[in-house]
């Protein structure tokens, strides 16, 4: 009884694979649907394969910008900032714009804080996407959605 | 590219972050906008790079790409132990740059 139970429900090496196929077909084309993959290469090219935590960045950004060609943004990434364990840099994306990367700001010792404000152009609602690598390796992202009334490139 | 604004406190306490503030006009051009006339691109020519320097030694620099707005703004935090010189360098696609230098006080 039981082994027959096994053969007929059991997970087969054969349906195992054909899951396993169907979840790598799957998987690439939803990440690619969640961001550009303009926007995966530039942030490839920045922090390669590390994984991101949410850490200790603070992106503001207005909710809703009338004017897309001056969008006031501020990014502050907390914790420790010593000679030894600093925020090495901050990178700022707009995945929507016709060139993701917008800025990359970077920090040594002597900058005290990682705290930097600008204004930026967003072409249309989007999320902008805040990243940080701190000296020790690891990386925190954060974004934030900004709706945009008229876009700022242009266009 | 000119007329660069630069904003730093008086005095400074050593050791005790505080925040610069730099502007200069540019018009940022993004390699987007079409020329109605012509109907081609205008070709792109922003500030690329920014640069902060205290006594010769970096302290903060900034990459910028097309979404950065005209005229260029940007606050930031410098920590110093001592007096000395800040000098502030922007260039453009050009190759052209602009400096600005403030007598740091810290007291």
């Amino acid at each position: 009884m039981l082994e027959a139970e096994s053969i007929t429900r059991g997970p087969t090496r054969r349906r195992l694979l054909q899951q396993l196929a169907s979840c790598a077909l799957v998987l690439p084309s939803l990440t690619l649907a969640a961001e550009p993959s303009a926007t995966q290469t530039a942030i490839a090219a920045l922090i390669g394969d590390r994984v991101p935590e949410a850490g200790e960045l603070v992106l503001t950004t207005p909710a809703i910008a009338e004017n897309g060609n001056t969008v006031p943004i501020a990014v502050d990434a907390g914790g420790p900032f010593t000679a030894d364990t600093y925020v090495k840099a901050i990178h700022i994306l707009a995945p929507e714009n016709p060139v993701p990367e917008v800025a990359s700001f970077e920090f040594t010792p002597r900058s005290g804080l990682a705290r930097v404000s600008t204004r930026i152009r967003l072409a249309k609602t989007q999320d902008v996407i805040a990243i940080a690598e701190l000296s020790d390796g690891r990386v925190w992202r954060t974004a934030n959605e900004v709706k945009v009334t008229i876009g700022g490139c242009g266009g | 590219m000119d007329k660069p604004r630069v904003k730093v406190p008086n005095k400074v306490k050593a050791g005790e972050p505080f925040e610069v503030k730099v502007l200069i006009s540019h018009t940022m051009e993004s390699g987007q906008r079409i020329d109605e006339a012509s109907g081609q691109k205008i070709p792109r020519m922003i500030i690329n790079a920014f640069t902060c320097k205290l006594d010769g030694e970096i302290v903060f620099s900034a990459t910028l790409h097309p979404a950065v707005s005209a005229n260029p703004y940007l606050a930031f935090y410098v920590v110093a132990e001592r007096s000395g010189e800040l000098e502030f360098t922007w260039t453009d696609d050009s190759g052209d740059s602009a400096t600005a230098t403030h007598a740091l006080e810290v007291g």
